[in-house]
């Protein structure tokens, strides 16, 4: 079975982003960027799947820059064989392209790649629109499995999986072809060692652009402005725990 | 200005994110239909009807919606969609699962957690985990939005509004999806993300076995308990608990963060309540930088002492 993982390059989680100048959006220049770190969850669990003899490749596809293969590389450290990038100088976080965008391109990467599954990341980090799953999902007309925490491979047609949802966790059971999108305790991704990390780099990979696959990238959605959060002030330090239930009940009186 | 409100249901209750979603969709008009959909839901959509503002009740009440499969909803939504200028669910696991489906079959680009409704077409959102708000005009035709409930009020009671059956011949089927089971969390204490007050633990809890200190302070103040992404990822606290970003996001009357240092992903999920405390053993924890009232001190002695003296 074939296992395609869309992959999407992000501020790196440990910076902290600061709005542009200009007020056009969020400052990238000389700013760490890494994997969207559900993306590598999605893929740390294609590669477990290799790994138990029940996946037999996995392409790796990410829409961006040209400087976005550093991903792909990345994920083809972790054990992804092959990767495409879909190029385009629009921005992916905001204001550029849309998780619509992006599912309309990975549809027709799926109509040349035909896999059997498709495991990728709830949300990415930047934008926080948890949708191009879904989107995908309902284009193929496939069934998802979102937010997933555990992932069983039962034969080449069907698949469980266990969703985290509000109350608890849900498990549904699917027919493959599928989408499925990885929550936070699915794995635990591994490090790249030093020979898979150069190994990496003779793996193949493919440019194309969202010309060539006739998708339209154009926004829906019109950015107006960014801008900080209405800052929350500190307040003050109490001497004890006495002091702070006095606090509670006669200054905040938040609690009876 | 035609608003469908997509209400989200279980066991015979409405749940409380719809009544903030109901109130999101006052602010672009006043024509708010609720679609009530799931297996013999005749009881709740009564309830449904009583919601103030609401002006139309629509049932769809089909067995094969018995969990509400985004697979077989989806659909019955893309049918209903040409009557309405907007479609609202609550940015809710329930809601995040099924609206980005529907929009993928109307081609339309959906707006998720929005916090502000600035007019029909313009929507605030947060972007890179709250740490900035963007600004959005939509160009679709129909807009779909899921709403963070905390930005908006619960919807009143009181209303009497009229009801109908929605079409079941719409609902999708032949998509290979079905329910297994689901393990819920039982508990005795109030929802997380409507609760008043909120105690949550972190990393410096340091075990499931300790995590009952902040389930006892909980207790005792009748709150509802949540834990960091560290605390759930180490075993703590079930994945439920999850306050944060991509957990639930809260904004109670008052929040107790307990062994939590304060990752900006945190931050993120409880940094609109009203009150903040913050009792944590490190004095430069960035948590402290957004607490009302701090207390320096290991949790071990001061949880205790609390949970005894409040």
């Amino acid at each position: 079975m074939k296992i395609l993982v869309p992959i999407k390059r992000v501020v790196d989680y440990n910076v902290k982003v600061r709005i542009k100048a200009d007020g056009s959006g969020v400052e990238k220049a000389n700013v760490k960027m890494s994997m969207n770190p559900f993306d590598e969850i999605a893929v740390e669990e294609a590669v477990r799947l290799k790994e138990q003899g029940k996946a037999t490749e996995i392409v790796v596809i990410t829409i961006g820059p040209a400087v976005a293969q550093d991903v792909i590389r990345t994920a083809m450290a972790i054990g992804a064989d092959r990767g495409i990038l879909v190029q385009t100088d629009s921005p992916t976080d905001l204001g550029g392209v849309e998780p619509l965008g992006v599912a309309k391109t990975l549809k027709e990467i799926i109509a040349k790649e035909s896999p059997a599954l498709v495991i990728m990341g709830k949300q990415s980090i930047d934008d926080d629109s948890n949708q191009t799953g879904q989107m995908l999902a309902a284009m193929m007309n496939w069934p998802q499995a979102t937010f997933a925490s555990k992932l069983e491979i039962m034969s080449d047609r069907a698949a469980q999986v266990t969703r985290e949802i509000d109350g608890g966790l849900e498990t549904i059971k699917i027919g493959l072809p599928a989408i499925v999108t990885t929550d936070l305790r699915l794995n635990e991704p591994r490090y790249a060692s030093l020979p898979n990390i150069m190994k990496a780099k003779q793996k193949p990979m493919e440019t194309v652009t969202p010309d060539s696959l006739g998708v339209d990238l154009s926004p829906r959605l019109l950015l107006v402005a960014v801008a900080d959060p209405p800052a929350r002030k500190g307040g003050i330090k109490v001497e004890s725990v006495d002091a702070l239930i006095d606090k509670l009940k006669n200054e905040a009186k938040v609690i009876g | 200005m035609s608003i469908l409100v997509i209400a989200e249901q279980a066991a015979g209750q409405i749940k409380s994110s719809t009544l903030h979603c109901v109130t999101a969709a006052q602010k672009l008009g006043s024509d708010v239909t609720l679609l009530v959909a799931g297996s013999s839901i005749s009881a709740t959509t009564q309830e449904a009807a009583k919601i103030s503002g609401v002006t139309k009740v629509v049932a769809i009440d089909s067995p094969s919606l018995s969990h509400q499969l985004p697979e077989v909803l989806a659909p019955a939504l893309v049918a209903l969609a040409p009557s309405y200028s907007h479609i609202l669910a609550p940015a809710t696991a329930f809601g995040k699962n099924l609206l980005p489906r529907v929009a993928g079959l109307l081609d339309v680009q959906p707006l998720s957690d929005v916090i502000e409704i600035l007019s029909p077409t313009q929507f605030k959102r947060p972007v890179y985990a709250g740490n900035v708000i963007a600004t959005f005009e939509s160009k679709d035709k129909i807009k779909l939005l899921t709403i963070r409930t905390t930005a908006f009020d619960a919807a009143p009671m009181g209303g009497s509004a009229a009801t109908e059956s929605g079409d079941v011949s719409s609902l999708g089927n032949g998509i290979s999806a079905e329910f297994v089971s689901e393990e819920l969390t039982k508990s005795e204490r109030p929802e997380l993300a409507s609760a008043k007050i909120v105690v949550s633990g972190g990393r410096g809890v340091g075990s499931a076995e300790n995590f009952a200190l902040i389930e006892k302070l909980a207790d005792k103040l009748g709150s509802a308990v949540g834990a960091s992404r560290a605390a759930v990822d180490a075993g703590y606290a079930p994945n439920d608990y999850q306050v944060g970003q991509t957990g639930k996001v809260v904004a109670p009357e008052l929040y107790i963060a307990v062994g939590i240092s304060g990752a900006i992903q945190h931050l993120a999920g409880m940094k609109d309540s009203k009150v903040i405390v913050a009792i944590n053993k490190d004095s430069e924890a960035p948590i402290f930088q957004v607490a009302d009232y701090g207390l320096v001190a290991d949790l071990f002695e001061a949880v205790p002492e609390m949970t005894e003296k409040v």
